[in-house]
């Protein structure tokens, strides 16, 4: 038994009551320190905290920044999204491979530096981007990535690797990073500024119930992407039986191409922080979480010192801006790099200290929610929306956007155009009308709304952006006329193949057998019948998976399908007559052989026997 | 039954449920069978396989965990859910490895047995072949994973019925796979042959040791009814194990 590990984990589980409910904290913080949580070091977290070893193992293992191996001394996390790709990231991972001597996912045989891939970091305005441990990089080049492991080998020391200061926060010395804000239009809900405590002391002027009715008269609806209306949704949390209740900021913003929050974590924190307040205040909750991705870790500092500063100013604890009885605080739950956590009962699970699995509904987080309490799950951005609703007024608030879809929006752009970036604009705003500001006309396509969402082409560019027409978390990535559709359907399946949880048939296998079947087409050896093959597929997965990622993973195949018709009929095998023609004597016999060549070994006893 | 009784229709039959029970419940309890694997009497409802997807009002749900409420309109035995289901069978099929013809669970086995109840000839998917690792340290139990769906029937069994935690899943994804609750193999942990757990699994995946062939093939549970004509013949609710 290593003693020094021993006494680590001891302390660091005491340090938090051994409370297996903290056990993403503890897992976090044993990967910090040994740089991996080794199989004895999950036996000494069970045995402190008294659960089954197997519960802190799935854990460990479900997240990307948590690892048994140990890792490198400095991680390298090469941003893997689609227009980091675009733009020369694989060039990239091989420079980073060739001057280390290893390949992605090794680690160097000093022990120094791990190197790997990871799913978009939310910086895709200035990819391709990677994260050196908890400093993102910005704009690289093969040529930086070289100077890059040179000064990592030379100092160690990622942050070293800032050269320049970022704008706005990014520059605060808490931060301390080469992040651009790239800000290009500021609107009136997110932007404008705000005096401290100035939404919350109206707000508090009023009921809690007067509060709901006011951000239902906004027609406020979520900004994460479900839309779900603000107002009715709190309403049900109040309403809900029991007298300890939670808000939840999930500012786990995972979906490829969103960034916007980002923004807002850096330049609005307190406008954030009072609609967090406000929504504790509306529900009856006094305690607020803000779950952070991973991925933003490099904010941390910053935001706790914001934090502290409002508790300072009395804007946080007991007796909020002087109201006799309203206690509210926030604090921070990290991530560890999984997407589905930002599916809302998932985000709960891993608060609550578990594998990030999404939770059977009914019942809904507004019933039973972070530790069987009703629970406000809200997006970064809709919080900030609440508070501005509160301080404008919900009349000034609805009559901004369309009428389906009240206020603005942020809109993270990426991809083809000049001027990637924030964009905050009005709801009901065309595409095109989005797509020249951006400097992007000369897309061929445009993914709204993520991977999730769907890929648009040039017939649909006159349509609204609002949540009737195309509607959007914030994602907005475009696509000139150079790219291949195909391409990019494939990248997001194995993103989602990658991020998905497993917990149910249709989404874990569904969508590696639609990667198959597209990666066969593009590779010219599909023949018709595969269309009505992935069409079936998609359908069934879309309808029996789960939740939302499995219900919405095959939404850029089933899109392009519609819309993109002719970039999958022009790869397709000719068929002359009703034989298949996509089929490959050759590549069944090399199938053959190695079936056989498995089914010898279940009989010749090489299999591993335990 | 009482005036909080619950009525509500699947396929056009009317129901009746108690609060509390979910549609799957008051389907048994009508003698209607909705296909399943995950789901157990007697644990706790699951919603993984999502083989009893039903449309409730034009909206899909598992049916082992959505709660029957009143007035709804359940739509379960029509030909685009039988495709539905279809398809995820075959999709659990291809996503291990299943040699039905030397597998000492055939005959008794639920995947197998929900194949042939829902027509399925071939996958009509490719065969993923993964490489799973089998566990035989225990003396009298093996993990055999080649044939796990990931249905927690045994991680649930153990914890609310045998008060153990043998199991438990570790890894997301296509990756995710059921492993003892242990550094070292089943064998370091407290199961036992006798364990709800063992007992639980609707495959071949983890099985007794030395029994595998104690029952001809031919004698065997859905040798000669389709799995779930138990429900429909209206008898009691039957607890797949026995
Ligand atoms: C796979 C998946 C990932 C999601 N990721 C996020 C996310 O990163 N941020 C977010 O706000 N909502 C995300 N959502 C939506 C949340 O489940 C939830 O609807 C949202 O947080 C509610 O807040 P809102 O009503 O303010 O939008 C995700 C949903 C799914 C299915
Ligand atoms: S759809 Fe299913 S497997 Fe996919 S993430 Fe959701 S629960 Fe997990
Ligand atoms: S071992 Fe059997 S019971 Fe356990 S998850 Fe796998 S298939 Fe289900
Ligand atoms: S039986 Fe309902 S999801 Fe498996």
């Amino acid at each position: 038994m290593d003693e020094t590990l021993k006494k680590a984990v001891e302390e660091i589980c005491q340090a938090r009551g051994n409370d297996a409910g903290a056990m993403m904290d503890i897992v976090r913080q044993v990967q910090a320190r040994f740089r991996g949580v080794s199989e004895e070091a999950i036996d000494l977290i069970a045995a402190q905290c008294h659960v089954p070893r197997v519960d802190v193992a799935g854990v460990v293992s479900f997240y990307a920044f948590l690892s048994t191996a140990s890792k490198g001394q400095v991680v390298i996390r090469l941003c893997d999204d689609v227009i980091d790709r675009m733009y020369g990231a694989v060039a990239i991972a091989e420079a980073f491979s060739h001057e280390l001597g290893i390949e992605m996912g090794q680690t160097t045989p000093d022990g120094k530096i791990t190197l790997e891939w990871a799913p978009c970091m939310g910086l895709s305005d200035q990819a391709p981007a990677a994260l050196v441990n908890d400093v993102p990089v910005t704009h690289l080049s093969t040529d930086k990535a070289r100077h890059l492991i040179q000064s990592l080998r030379r100092y160690m020391d990622p942050s070293r690797l800032v050269e320049r200061l970022g704008d706005g926060n990014n520059a605060h010395e808490l931060v301390g990073a080469m992040v651009m804000n790239n800000v290009r239009k500021v609107g009136p809900v997110i932007f404008a500024p705000l005096g401290p405590g100035e939404a919350m002391k109206k707000a508090l002027a009023m009921s809690p119930a007067e509060v709901i009715r006011d951000v239902k008269t906004a027609r406020l609806r979520g900004r994460g992407g479900a839309g779900f209306p603000t107002g009715i949704k709190w309403e049900f949390t109040r309403a809900a039986a029991g007298s300890k209740k939670y808000v939840l900021c999930n500012a786990d913003e995972g979906e490829p191409g969103t960034f916007k929050d980002r923004v807002i974590l850096t330049e609005q924190p307190d406008l954030l922080a009072e609609g967090m307040a406000i929504a504790g205040y509306a529900i009856g909750a006094d305690e607020g979480i803000l779950y952070l991705r991973a991925e933003y870790a490099y904010l941390r500092r910053f935001l706790e010192q914001v934090l502290q500063r409002r508790r300072e100013a009395g804007l946080l604890g007991k007796d909020v801006c002087g109201k006799k009885g309203f206690n509210f605080d926030i604090r921070i739950q990290m991530g560890a790099g999984a997407y589905i956590c930002g599916e809302e009962t998932s985000l709960i699970s891993s608060c609550e200290g578990t594998r990030g699995d999404p939770k059977n509904r009914p019942p809904f987080p507004a019933q039973k929610g972070y530790r069987g309490c009703p629970t406000v799950v809200n997006n970064v951005e809709t919080f900030c929306c609440a508070a501005r609703v509160l301080e404008k007024g919900a009349g000034w608030f609805a009559q901004l956007g369309s009428p389906g879809s009240a206020g603005t929006k942020l809109l993270s752009i990426s991809g083809d155009c000049l001027r990637p970036g924030v964009y905050e604009v009005e709801f009901g705003i065309k595409l095109t009308e989005v797509l020249r500001m951006a400097g992007g006309q000369e897309a061929q396509a445009v993914v709204v709304g993520g991977p999730s969402g769907q890929i648009v082409s040039a017939a649909d560019f006159e349509r609204p952006i609002c949540y009737d027409h195309l509607a959007t978390g914030g994602s907005l990535m475009i696509f000139g006329p150079q790219r291949d559709v195909l391409e990019i359907v494939e990248h997001f399946l194995d993103f989602f193949i990658e991020e998905s949880c497993g917990y149910c048939t249709p989404c874990r296998v569904g969508n590696v057998l639609m990667k198959e079947r597209v990666a066969r087409i593009r590779s010219g050896k599909g023949e018709l019948a595969d269309l009505g093959y992935l069409e079936r597929l998609g359908q069934t997965i879309k309808t029996a998976s789960r939740c939302g990622l499995g219900q919405t993973s095959p939404n850029p195949m089933l899109s392009t399908l519609r819309k993109f018709r002719s970039a999958y009929d022009s790869r397709l095998v000719q068929q002359a007559g009703p034989f298949q023609s996509a089929f490959d004597i050759q590549a069944a016999l090399a199938q053959a052989k190695e079936v056989q060549g498995r089914a010898s070994v279940l009989f010749s006893g090489e299999r591993h026997h335990r | 039954m009482s005036d909080k009784t619950i009525t509500f229709t699947i396929d056009e039959v009317e129901v009746k449920a108690r609060p509390g029970q979910t549609i799957m419940e008051a389907a048994d309890e009508a003698a209607i069978y909705i296909p399943r694997l995950c789901s157990l009497k007697g644990l706790s409802p699951f919603g993984a396989c999502r083989v009893c997807t039903v449309l409730v009002n034009g909206r899909p749900q598992s049916s082992c965990t959505q709660p029957a409420a009143p007035g709804i309109v359940v739509e379960n035995a029509s030909e685009r859910l039988h495709d539905i289901r279809q398809d995820i069978v075959e999709m659990l099929f291809v996503e291990g490895n299943h040699f039905c013809m030397f597998c000492e669970k055939s005959g008794n086995c639920e995947l197998q047995a929900m194949g042939y109840r829902l027509g399925m000839m071939e996958p009509k998917y490719p065969r993923l072949w993964p490489r799973r690792e089998l566990d035989a340290s225990h003396p009298d139990i093996f993990i055999d994973r080649d044939r796990c769906i990931l249905c927690a029937r045994c991680i649930r069994a153990s914890r609310e019925q045998d008060g153990k935690h043998i199991l438990g899943f570790l890894g997301r994804g296509p990756h995710k796979r059921v492993t003892p609750d242990s550094s070292d193999g089943l064998v370091q942990t407290d199961a036992a042959v006798a364990d709800a757990a063992v007992a639980a699994c609707p495959v071949g995946s983890l099985m007794r040791k030395r029994v595998g062939f104690g029952i001809p093939i031919g004698q065997r549970k859905y040798d000669h009814r389709p799995i779930g004509s138990d429900i429909e013949s209206g008898a009691e609710v039957p607890d797949e194990r026995k």
